[in-house]
């Protein structure tokens, strides 16, 4: 099944973010080998340029490391998971804060649901 | 050198107007692009003179650098929007007529995809349905090996099962020293696989120009969205 996208974001980054939580998520773990570029174009159905530009963009950050032409694996640099792990969660939880904030929920209205426990 | 090159072409069936207006275009290789535009813009006219089925009224128009001939006819793999086989032969008669006209042309690669949409190649074109003969077409064109791909219109009448094989097909055959032209109204669909994109106006103007993400990062939307704002047809009751 080819993988969904969103109409306002640049595909690329879309791309670059999944790609970026399967790594945090142990889907591809540490100094193991990435699909090809083609095999990820294949998978999300998207123009393998596409594909190389979200993994060049990885690259530069230091997630993904290539190998000659052997292939992209994933960096087994902890202090480099770390640093993607917290942006990852501040994006997330600032998404989270915009909405609530643009629907008047209050801080402590946030802070009550979370100690409820349903999460 | 640019796979497909325009300059100053101009096209006119009728002394009423040029259907193609002063163009000036350049496709790099390597790259799926896409002409998008409203019916009547001149997007198939455009190809039919690039595959050498229709002369210019002025101007030129270059594939891989050479002037429209036999030898670039040689390049190009065209999908005309309306099929031209004959249709009491078989698929399997197709392939061979196929294979002997086209030295670039790969059997094993055909007879894959007929499997994988399973098409029997014992059928003779004219009890297959619309959308199937369009398949059949569709696969023989890009069983080729040519430097130019152009598809006029190449998922239209699909289902939307065989549409995403098809595009598959595009991405599964993806070859840096070729390039893909795909002329569609179904922007939605074929969106994530172009490099990039050119919006043709009447007169065959390009109005826009650039990658769909370019479009994404300044604008916040698809392409479809805007293709649908910049081509909007007001309703006047």
């Amino acid at each position: 099944m080819a993988w969904k996208f969103d109409a306002e974001t640049p595909v690329y980054l879309q791309i670059e973010r999944r790609i970026c939580a399967d790594i945090l998520s142990g889907k591809y773990p540490a100094d193991t080998q990435l699909p090809s570029v083609r095999q990820f174009a294949l998978e999300a159905a998207v123009n393998p340029n596409t594909v190389q530009k979200a993994l060049c963009e990885l690259e530069s950050r230091g997630l993904v490391y290539s190998k000659g032409t052997v292939g992209r694996f994933v960096t087994g640099d902890k202090q480099v998971l770390e640093l993607e792990h917290s942006s990852v969660k501040s994006r997330i939880i600032g998404d989270f804060l915009k909405s609530a904030v643009s629907l008047g929920i209050t801080k402590q209205e946030i802070i009550d649901y979370l100690n409820k426990g349903e999460i | 050198m640019y796979t497909l090159e325009c300059n100053k072409l101009c096209k006119r069936y009728d002394k009423v107007r040029n259907v193609i207006d002063n163009l000036d275009l350049q496709i790099p290789e390597g790259k799926i692009v896409g002409l998008l535009g409203p019916n009547g813009c001149g997007k198939s006219t455009l190809i039919k003179m690039a595959a050498g089925l229709l002369q210019p009224t002025s101007g030129e128009i270059l594939v891989c650098g050479q002037p429209v001939s036999e030898a670039t006819n040689s390049l190009i793999s065209y999908l005309p929007e309306r099929t031209y086989f004959d249709s009491s032969m078989q698929v399997s008669q197709l392939i061979g007529f196929f294979e002997e006209f086209y030295p670039d042309f790969d059997r094993a690669r055909t007879l894959h995809m007929l499997r994988d949409l399973g098409i029997d190649v014992n059928m003779r074109l004219k009890t297959l349905s619309k959308g199937t003969k369009e398949k059949v077409q569709l696969v023989m064109v890009m069983s080729r090996n040519a430097r130019l791909y152009m598809l006029d219109e190449p998922i239209g009448g699909v289902d939307p099962a065989a549409r995403d094989y098809i595009l598959n097909t595009i991405v599964a055959n993806y070859n840096p020293n070729a390039t893909v032209l795909i002329t569609t109204h179904l922007i939605n669909d074929v969106e994530k696989l172009l490099d990039e994109f050119f919006f043709i106006g009447y007169g065959g103007a390009i109005l826009r120009s650039g990658s769909a993400d370019e479009v994404r990062e300044s604008e916040g939307k698809s392409l479809d969205e805007l293709f649908r704002e910049e081509f909007r047809c007001s309703v006047n009751y």
